[in-house]
């Protein structure tokens, strides 16, 4: 079996599709290790009230900076945030007209994509009674553009990119980007274009391990980080 | 000078059976001594709204974590957009999923945007508002739609609690509130949106203190005011220690479980 990306290198390159000046919100999961990786000058924003965040404190490290932490100042994840010049903080009604404005890009995990560019992003609870919506709803629908950062396949070995959703429909007809551990596909008008493959991947591999089908891009190239 | 500050039994002694109270659940700003202390009152058949509801272990609880379900047997129905549960302990969970079976608890599921939405609506006491959150999703189920402008909708519901239960960095007496960082979220809205509200605060100062540019909720909204002694469990003061405390177990917990994992493999 070839070598998929590490979810590390899969940020990487979802953090290439962002430019200084970019407004961005970024996931629970792969999306987060975007941050890293994002040029100086985004403005990352948090849905419980926060744009401008830098470096988080990590959670090793919070004992011997105890003196230092300002506990009122987590992200929405829970991760204690350092002070930066020029960060801000707000309600979550602020927040939730900022990410509804098409100002911003979204950056979010995924659970299936399908070819219109619908995609099941939240998963719900243990006892399947209650979701884990939270933002995710928002963020898809209101964003600029929003890429999903997933893994091609599930552990099972079944694709995530599929005709149709099978799993909670977090939006429908929202995905402009789908950046896997194999590839970097485009959704478009006429279906989804496979830009980017893993290196050492062909495109016949690719489709193989996906159920939609894919129309390979004239420029089909190996994804660079 | 009339002065709202009480402490947090006075303040809650008011409140009645099936009341809707809202609150925030969000880390730092979330009232977790006026939590307690509602327990404390046993009303019950409650409807609680809060943007996230997140059980805890009773492990964690003992080491001063708290949780929504503290209110749990009071509660017949929760409005919710985001739910999850410790790895090591679904007991809170199994109880929710039994009574939702029996029917004695109700969940309605909503998104982030569309709780804080919903409560604004409440706040300027509107009918109703019109969203496009969930439009081809479950939420859209029973609701009625309409298109404006190009742009499908569904009708939402305002949010007007009984009872709002918010927390804040520092109050004056007469209730204008400041709040610090990340702890800000939901509770201006929900201080704006409830009929009745009760801050809790770790600070209380005299009224010409607090800068007028800074007052992000004016005290016309603000019924009670309670101050979190430096003894209590929530206070300021012991907030570092019991942070830390639940770090280190959350450490502890994914060191044991990585470790159980490379046993496995």
């Amino acid at each position: 079996m070839k070598d998929k990306l590490t979810e590390e290198l899969v940020a990487m390159r979802a953090a290439k599709e962002l430019v200084p000046g970019d407004y961005c919100n970024l996931g629970i999961g792969i999306p987060l290790n975007c941050a890293a990786y994002a040029p100086e000058g985004v403005m990352l924003q948090s849905e419980n009230g926060v744009l401008g965040y830098g470096p988080t404190y990590d959670r090793e490290s919070l004992d011997e900076n105890k003196e230092h932490v300002d506990w009122d100042v987590v992200d929405a994840g829970m991760r204690y945030l350092v002070h930066v010049p020029g960060m801000c903080f707000f309600d979550m009604l602020t927040s939730f007209a900022m990410i509804r404005s098409g100002r911003m890009i979204s950056i979010l995990g995924g659970l299936q994509v399908c070819e219109k560019g619908d995609a099941s992003i939240h998963s719900m609870s243990e006892s399947d009674i209650a979701s884990k919506i939270g933002g995710s709803m928002d963020l898809a629908w209101g964003a600029r553009r929003l890429i999903v950062t997933m893994t091609h396949c599930s552990k099972d070995g079944s694709p995530k990119i599929v005709r149709k959703l099978t799993m909670p429909v977090t939006t429908r007809k929202r995905v402009n980007l789908i950046v896997t551990d194999l590839a970097v596909i485009e959704v478009t008008a006429n279906g989804l274009v496979l830009k980017e493959v893993a290196p050492g991947w062909t495109p016949k591999e690719i489709q193989e391990q996906t159920e939609a089908t894919l129309t390979v891009a004239r420029d089909v190239r190996e994804i660079e980080f | 000078m009339n002065s709202k500050i009480t402490s947090a039994a006075e303040a809650l002694t008011e409140v009645r059976d099936g009341a809707l109270v809202a609150f925030n659940f969000w880390g730092p700003g979330t009232p977790l001594h006026l939590l307690h202390t509602l327990k404390e009152q046993g009303v019950k058949d409650l409807t609680v709204c809060t943007n996230n509801y997140i059980l805890r272990a009773d492990v964690l609880k003992e080491q001063g974590a708290t949780d929504p379900a503290i209110l749990l047997p009071q509660t017949k129905k929760i409005i919710v957009a985001f739910s999850s549960i410790e790895q090591d302990d679904a007991s809170a969970s199994a109880e929710i999923a039994r009574r939702v079976q029996e029917g004695t608890l109700e969940i309605e599921n909503v998104s982030h945007g569309l709780f804080i939405e919903r409560l604004h609506a409440g706040a300027m006491r509107l009918g109703g508002i019109y969203s496009p959150i969930g439009i081809g999703t479950g939420l859209e189920e029973g609701r009625e739609k309409r298109i404006i402008n190009g742009v499908e909708y569904t009708f939402q519901e305002p949010i007007t609690p009984d009872l709002g239960l918010v927390h804040a960095a520092k109050a004056d007496k007469l209730g204008n509130l400041v709040y610090h960082g990340t702890a800000r979220a939901a509770n201006p809205i929900i201080a704006m949106a409830s009929r009745y509200t009760v801050a809790e605060v770790f600070e209380i100062v005299e009224p010409g203190e607090l800068d007028p540019d800074s007052i992000v909720t004016p005290g016309i909204f603000v019924d009670r005011v309670v101050p979190i002694h430096t003894d209590n469990a929530y206070s300021k003061e012991r907030r570092v220690e019991r942070t830390m405390n639940l770090i280190k177990y959350r450490l502890q917990k994914m060191a044991e479980a990585e470790a159980a994992q490379g046993g496995k493999a």
